[in-house]
């Protein structure tokens, strides 16, 4: 039952993490180069503008179920599972995500670099 | 450190929730969300330069730097299966290095940097530009989505 409890709480990091990341990674893009735009408007008016988008704030929240699901999962599994498992599960969830709703293009090195970066922090973690 | 944190907070019941929130009491749990805070910034500003399919594995060197200060710091043992997922992120971070950090959007980045133009453009009023900035943004998304 535990175990059940755990692999239900990984699967919700997982998907708030994918969904919390698509959002920030597109409110970013629609706020620009956080550089030029500190040199140009200030930190301030880069953080206002950040704060202000709503993808961002969207963004933010799933962070937070996925962060709360974090301690959940952790409160009930070992760390040398949870960590591991919803780690590299994100990686690959997240090139998917980028692909079909980012429109980013997904060739086959970002492919390859997704899983060897999910096999290499599975082996890591683990 | 939430790890530790969690452990000594022990297991939380479905039944209370509240258990979740005096979580972040803990000392543990308190610092590790800051330094999330300052890692999220960084993550931010990243994202805002490059593809999340390109940012999000390099931050993955992270766990090549914990292994490598656990190893050299701590002293502790890293077997071999560890080094070879240090092996593994290396490699995959130095793939995705190779490669593009940008999906061109023609429409979309002539969207952004006309709106930074707009915002240079009135340096004094600033409320002007942002609201320019604004409309170039809500543009933006249209074409996003």
């Amino acid at each position: 039952m535990r175990g059940a409890y755990t692999w239900g709480a990984i699967l919700a990091i997982v998907f708030a993490s994918v969904v919390g990341d698509v959002l920030l990674a597109r409110a970013m893009k629609q706020v620009g180069d956080v550089g030029a735009l500190r040199r140009r408007l200030g930190l301030l008016a880069v953080i206002r503008r950040t704060v202000g988008n709503p993808n961002f704030l969207f963004g933010v929240t799933a962070m937070a179920v996925a962060f709360f699901s974090l301690l959940f999962a952790l409160s009930w599994g070992d760390v040398s599972l949870v960590a591991p498992a919803a780690a590299s599960l994100t990686f690959i969830g997240n090139a998917v995500a980028a692909k079909i709703f980012l429109h980013e293009r997904v060739d086959r090195r970002r492919w390859i670099a997704a899983g060897l970066v999910a096999a290499g922090v599975a082996l890591l973690a683990g | 450190m939430l790890s530790h944190g969690m452990k000594q907070v022990g297991s939380v019941s479905l039944h209370h929730l509240q258990g979740v929130i005096f979580a972040i009491l803990n000392p543990w749990v308190a610092i590790g969300i800051l330094l999330l805070l300052a890692f999220f910034a960084t993550y931010m500003t990243a994202l805002s330069w490059a593809d999340l399919t390109y940012v999000l594995p390099a931050t993955s060197l992270g766990y090549v730097l914990l292994a490598l200060v656990a190893r050299f710091v701590l002293h502790e043992h890293v077997s071999p299966l560890r080094w070879l997922g240090i092996a593994f992120i290396t490699g995959g971070v130095g793939f995705i290095a190779g490669g593009p950090e940008l999906t061109k959007h023609p429409e979309v980045h002539g969207d952004v940097e006309e709106s930074g133009a707009l915002a240079a453009a009135s340096p004094f009023d600033s409320a002007q530009g942002g609201l320019l900035a604004k409309d170039a943004r809500s543009e933006t998304s249209g074409v996003g989505s």
